[in-house]
This record gives structure tokens, sequence and C-alpha cells, in this order.
């Protein structure tokens, strides 16, 4: 084995680095990865069970916990569908027509990326909130949209707005039109054509635009917390939930709803990698 | 997301034909393909609805207010040190990510060692991890009796409640951001040029300084940018561990919701404004960045 001297090593290969320099690099790169991902996601854990077992059950099975869950879910099982069919829809605009402005069309979609998540929530109250420019007239139709779950709806959708476009029209892109061109001149109508054709090739990428807007919508905290109003029990999202009971230094309460958002990213990252590893050549940008 | 996907986005280009100058003074080319007029309408629909308008009520709102009011509001004491505490957290994070990213990174695609595969997966954990989740458990680990904060309170290093607590969140936010950018292009570097570089009689780190780093530099710049983005406009994971003293530990996306509880609408619009416009001239470097990248990997 080589030493930790150079000139010694560099007889072994001149393309690799000392064992000694390996070590210390993989060494100091794990102590980083532990310090700053793995500790805290063990701590969220241990946390959550400080007060035994018995007291996680309470946290959750709480009635305002479980409403919380229930916002969650809602708002996700709306904002991830209307994504999913945007995203869709756009890539299939981009990538299967050639038309001026499609950069600019990208980076528009794109942009929900590079606002953050405050300002999201911000433009929904300058718009809709009680003096926001549509306030008045929505007053006057009875309509309340923020500081309740509409408004909690439209941050999320606003916020995971180009997740499954992002991933499908690199994907599509890569594709072609080929494949959706001779079953057009085969007698396909536009509907099989995609169905038959397009949708085989990009399930998996579709899967992964989904897990990641999924993950994002369930977990959305800035954007969701200006619009909300925080109303116990009725607009208050898990993540809500979690900074309340913890600014009332209820930790192992806070702690215990919060583990559940941490099993939900540890799953997403498992399916995410399986579907990296699995399908990675059928993902965009050939990824795994 | 991962900035993977930014890339793969516009490298998916450099594979298109380039778009025909003229199609019969149409402003798209004709095809067999059907559903263009839909899917076009659909997508012009949604994002109009959703994203554009939204975003030029904040414009438009922030005009209902005089210049003077504008200017009051935008460089307030309280702002202005909001700013800051963003700007030269963000910034400080970036480079922390820059150099652990770098190493990471290289770790990742040149070595072997156990549980390499799950070490690569938890590189994604700040993108699934809800921000709110992340932001309590650092606050506990950094407090002066958490794991982390109880090494460093004897020291005198205090973490949690000060600026350099908001640097920490942001270091664990901005993180992928460099991996991901770096990561494919260091997979994809030729090792012909490291061999030529060592049988001409470069030293390893020679090679490394003169040859590798060049060609990552690019890449390395734009998860820089990309990190120092996301970091500007973080809240979830800061609040939590920042203390938000004012003047001292409030980040600018607080400061607008502070504002906003005041029914200070003028206030919130034009920070709001401010940052928005930011991280629009960011978009532009980062855009050039990305595009310098791809034709650096594309040379070697």
């Amino acid at each position: 084995m080589a030493a930790g001297k150079t000139h010694k090593d560099r007889k072994v290969s001149p393309l690799t680095e000392s064992v000694a320099v390996r070590a210390c690099l993989i060494g100091l790169a794990l102590l980083f990865i532990g310090a700053f991902l793995v500790l805290p996601l063990v701590a969220v854990f241990t946390e959550a069970f400080a007060k035994g077992v018995g007291a996680y059950v309470d946290a959750i099975k709480d009635p305002i916990a479980l409403a919380s869950v229930k916002l969650t879910f809602i708002a996700a099982a709306i904002a991830v569908p209307l994504n999913l069919v945007f995203g869709v829809a756009a890539s299939w605009a981009i990538t299967k027509f050639e038309f001026r402005g499609k950069s600019l069309l990208i980076t528009l979609i794109d942009l929900p990326f590079s606002v953050s998540p405050v300002i999201a929530g911000l433009i929904y109250v300058l718009l809709f909130g009680a003096q926001g420019l549509l306030g008045p007239w929505l007053h006057s139709m009875d309509v309340q949209i923020i500081f309740a779950v509409p408004g909690i709806v439209l941050a999320t959708m606003f916020v995971t707005f180009p997740f499954v476009a992002r991933e499908l029209i690199p994907l599509m892109q890569e594709q072609g039109t080929e494949e959706e061109e001779a079953a057009r001149s085969l007698g396909a109508d536009g509907w099989q054509t995609f169905r038959r054709v397009t949708l085989p090739n990009i399930k998996w990428g579709l899967l992964y635009g989904v897990l990641l807007c999924n993950a994002r919508a369930m977990g959305e905290f800035g954007a969701v917390s200006v619009v909300s109003g925080h109303i116990r029990g009725l607009t208050n999202t898990m993540p809500l939930h979690v900074e309340i009971l913890y600014n009332e230094y209820n930790f192992a309460a806070s702690f215990a709803v919060a583990s559940l958002l941490a099993s939900l990213a540890v799953v997403t990252l498992l399916a995410k990698g399986g579907l990296e590893w699995r399908y990675g050549h059928e993902l965009a940008g050939s990824r795994g | 997301m991962s900035p993977s996907t930014a890339n793969s986005t516009l490298a998916g280009y450099d594979d298109a034909p380039p778009p025909p100058r003229a199609w019969g003074g149409s402003w798209r080319q004709p095809s067999v393909l059907p559903g263009f007029g839909i899917t076009m309408g659909f997508t012009l629909f949604y994002l109009g609805l959703l994203v554009l308008l939204p975003l030029m009520a904040l414009i438009f709102k922030a005009m209902e207010f005089s210049w003077e009011q504008i200017w009051a509001a935008a460089t307030a004491p309280r702002a202005l040190a909001a700013y800051r505490l963003s700007f030269g957290a963000a910034f400080i994070a970036a480079v922390i990510n820059l150099f652990f990213g770098g190493l990471v990174s290289w770790v990742l695609v040149r070595y072997q060692f156990p549980f390499k595969r799950i070490v690569d997966g938890l590189v994604d954990l700040p993108f699934a991890l809800p921000t709110a989740v992340a932001g309590i458990a650092l606050a506990t680990l950094y407090a002066p009796n958490g794991w982390i904060g109880k090494l460093l309170d004897p020291i005198g290093i205090k973490v949690a409640y000060t600026p350099l607590g908001v640097v920490v969140a942001l270091v664990f936010i901005g993180l992928p951001f460099v991996v991901r950018t770096v990561q494919p292009v260091l997979q994809d570097l030729n090792k012909d040029v490291e061999e030529a570089a060592a049988s001409l009689g470069a030293s390893r780190w020679q090679t490394f300084r003169r040859v590798i780093a060049p060609s990552v530099m690019p890449a390395a710049l734009t998860g820089f940018a990309l990190a120092f983005a996301r970091a500007l406009g973080e809240y979830g994971s800061v609040i939590f561990i920042a203390g938000n003293l004012p003047m001292k530990s409030e980040i600018a996306p607080l400061l607008i919701i502070i504002k906003l509880e005041q029914y200070d609408y003028a206030g919130a619009a034009t920070i709001g404004s401010t940052m928005l416009i930011v991280s629009f001239l960011l978009l532009l470097p980062i855009n050039v960045l990305q595009r310098w990248s791809r034709l650096r990997s594309a040379e070697v």
C-alpha cells in the first residue's frame, strides 16, 4: 500500500491521490454530511420520542394535529393533479412544436422557483386580501380566499407550479417527435398518440416529477404561512402546526408532527433514488 | 428542485434543430402533430392566472404609493439591516457550499467508500425535507444545550439566535445546488487530459489546479449562484434558528411578513418588489453561467 508521501504513490497511479489524502477528503466530506444532513434528521426523530411513545401518539392523535394533516392532504390533492395536467400540456406544446418565444416561455414557467416563498404568499395577499386589488370585489361576493383554504391551495400551487413541467420538458425534448409522427401517419388520433406512444415514454419521468411536486406541496411553509392566518384546526397545515407547537415550547409534540413530514421526505428520497437507479435512462438528462 | 434539471432543460436545447427563421409568416412551424392550440392555450392561461397576474399585482400595489413612501420603506434602517443580513449570510453560506459542495461531489465521483449510494441520496435531503422541519431541527441542535451547541458553547461560539445561525440554515438549504451542478460535470470529465498532464510531469495538485478546477469552475459558479439565489429568499429553515432580533438577526423575508402583520402594505410590497427585482437580476448571470458551463464541458 502506498504511504502518505507524494513521490511514493505517484508510482502507484498518477491519476489518483494518496491513500492518506483520499481518507482525509472522504472523512471531511462525511463529517460535513453527518453534521449538516444526518444530525438534523436524527434529531427530529429523537426529539419526537423524547417524552416517550405515549406522548408521541397523543401529539399525533390530537384533533388539531389531525385537522392539519387533513388540510395538508387536501392542498396537495388539489395542487399536484392540476400541476400535473399543466406540466404535461406545457411540455407537449413546448417540445413537440417549434415556435417563437419558446425560451421565454420556459423561463416564465421556471419563475416560481426563483421567487421567495414569502413573496409567493405576499402576491396573493396583495391580490385577494381585504386591502388587495380584488379584495373589495371578493368581499361583496362573500368569497374569502386569504386566511382561508383557497389561499393555502393557491400558494401551494404557485410554489409547486414548475416541478412536473421541468422534469418533462428536457425528457420529451430528448425523445423528439418521430414516434408521434409515425403514430399519426398510421392513423392514430391525437389522444391515442399521446396515450399509446408518448405516455409510456414519459411515465417514469412523470412519476419523478409528481414525487418531487408532492413533497414540496406537503412541506411548503413560507408561502402558506403568509396566506393562512394561522387559525387552529381550520387553516393550519402540518408545517404551520409544527411552528405553532414549537413556539409554544411544546417541543415533543412539535417534533412528533415534524417526524411525519420527515418520514415523507425520507420516503420521497428512497422512491426518487429507486427511480433513478431502476429507470435512470428513462429520466431527463439520463440520471442514475 | 435539483438544479441539474435546470441544466438539462437548457441542455436539451442543444440537440434540438435550430429553429427556422421564417415559417411563412407564422409564429410557429407547421406540424403534423395535433393539440398545439389546446395545450398552448391551457399553458398560457394557467401560467397567466396563477403566476403572472399575481406577480403583476405586487408591482401594481407598490405603485399605489408615492415615490417618497416607496423610498422611505425600501431604505428604512430596519429594511437595510435585513437586506444586509440576507445578502451577507446568503453569500457566506454559498461560499461555504462552494467549498464543501465541491468536496462532496469530488468524493462521490472519484472515490469508493461504504454507504456511498446512501450518502449520494442524502445530498437531496434539503430539497425533500420541509423547511420548517429543518428549521426546528437545526435550532434544537445548535441551541446552547443542543448536541452541537453544547460543544461550541464552552469555546464561546454562539450559533443559535445569532446571524451565524442564519448562515448555518442557509448552508443546509444550499448544499444540493452545488453538488448537483458540479457532480455531473466531474463525472463527464475526460480522464485523458489528466493522464496527459501527469505524463508531462505535473503533480496531482498541479493537475487539479490547472486542469480539473478550470473545467469544473463554470458549473461550480452556477451552483454557487443557484445556492445564493435560493438562500436570499429562504424563510422556513432560518426563522427558528435566527432569533429574529430587529436590526440584528432579522432576514428580509421575515420583515415582509412582519410588515404584513402590521398592515403596512406599502412596506411589504416595497421590500417584496426589491427582493423580486434582485432575484430576477440574478437569473441573468445564472443563465449566462449555465451556457458557459455547457460550452466548457462540451469542449473537454
